[in-house]
């Protein structure tokens, strides 16, 4: 159900500058829809990005990050050709994982 | 986890930052556009775009390979460049919203009021129609806008759509040239295009719509910025992939011939 997301990892001598576009409303349970019902809270709480498995960064999130996030990070001691995984866990239980490689820098 | 705070506040800042003194703002606003340029949301638009382009949909169970948007069935590459432009089979002067919309009623068996109620996404409901434009737009990246006006009715619409831009009319007594046909202008702090300015006009339309809305959280199309114009004049609704819209869009767009394509833009 949930949309792919967009993950591009460069490498900047020994780090890679990976850089991630998710798709999710981030709901806040605050806003009202058209009826003038409240929709109901939905938003990432976990994101995990692994480097060739291993973990990198374990975050939790809140309904404070914006609807679409992006997410920025630097993994040190990265080389061409490395798994970049990331998956993220929304309070309904929904999971999205999906996977790329380290990029020579161009 | 601190550079990744970092990143994630300074997204939020990008996209709702625009009220700053003038000066300073321009630079700032410089470096946010190079990094939405790099990480733009409106990519996951193009993503789901070419999902549904290739996905088997509607009551006829089809998917849109055999749509022909100028260059010959299923090829998208390069058609954005080329619209508006004639269709025989319709006998119309068609933009990529108007002949998507041909497509997915003759191929696909959609009903066209159904395509026309969803044509705005909402933070409800995404809209099909904004996924298709980004990925069609996006496949011209690169190339340069070369709008025909070959056939008598792109001739036509060209000519009607020039006087449309300088027709003032409606309770403001507003045209496009109104707000659009001069330097400086603008609405609050929104710097306006003056699309009388070669350059300006070419940059607009190869690199401006569909565009991601930061304040919107979605992608949105030309045919959007002519109806949210012909509201902010308080003309009646533009109609969808009306001719009064697409005489306009024909207008622009063989105006903008030779512009570098760079879709999906992003915008405030």
């Amino acid at each position: 159900m949930a949309e792919p997301m967009r993950i591009r990892a460069t490498l900047q001598g020994d780090v890679a500058d990976v850089r991630i576009l998710m798709r999710h409303p981030m709901e806040t349970g605050q806003r009202k829809d058209a009826k003038g019902e409240i929709v109901p809270v939905h938003f990432i709480q976990n994101v995990v990005v692994t480097h060739n498995g291993k973990t990198v960064l374990d975050a939790q999130w809140s309904q404070a990050v914006s609807r679409d996030p992006f997410l920025g990070i630097r993994v040190k001691g990265a080389k061409a050709g490395d798994k970049i995984a990331v998956t993220w866990t929304d309070n309904r239980g929904d999971k999205r994982t999906d996977e790329a490689t380290v990029a020579a820098a161009s | 986890m601190e550079t990744m705070r970092g990143c994630v506040a300074a997204a939020v800042l990008v996209l709702f930052s625009a009220p700053l003194p003038a000066q300073n703002a321009a630079d700032g606003l410089a470096i946010g556009r190079q990094m939405l340029a790099e990480d733009n949301p409106g990519e996951l638009w193009v993503e789901r775009g070419k999902r549904l382009f290739f996905e088997k949909r509607g009551p006829k169970n089809a998917s849109l390979e055999a749509c022909d948007l100028g260059q010959g069935p299923g090829k998208v590459e390069g058609a954005f460049a080329q619209l508006p432009r004639y269709f025989a089979d319709t006998d119309k002067v068609q933009d990529l919203e108007s002949r998507l919309m041909t497509c997915m009623v003759t191929l696909q068996g959609f009903k066209r009021e159904d395509i026309v109620k969803n044509r705005f996404g909402t933070l409800d409901r995404d809209s099909d129609m904004e996924a298709l434009v980004s990925f069609v737009g996006s496949k011209s990246n690169g190339m340069k806008m070369a709008v025909p006006l070959a056939h008598p009715k792109e001739r036509e619409a060209f000519k009607a759509g020039e006087y449309l831009f300088n027709r003032r009319s409606g309770p403001l007594d507003f045209s496009c040239a109104t707000c659009h046909g001069d330097e400086g202008k603008r609405v609050r702090l929104q710097d306006l295009p003056n699309m009388t300015d070669a350059k300006q006009v070419q940059h607009v339309v190869a690199t401006g719509w569909p565009a991601y809305r930061g304040t919107q959280a979605t992608v949105r199309t030309m045919q959007h910025r002519l109806y949210d114009c012909n509201w902010q004049m308080r003309l009646p609704d533009l109609g969808y992939t009306s001719e009064m819209s697409i005489a306009l869009t024909s207008y622009l767009n063989h105006r903008g011939n030779g512009g570098e394509i760079h879709l999906p833009g992003v915008r405030r």
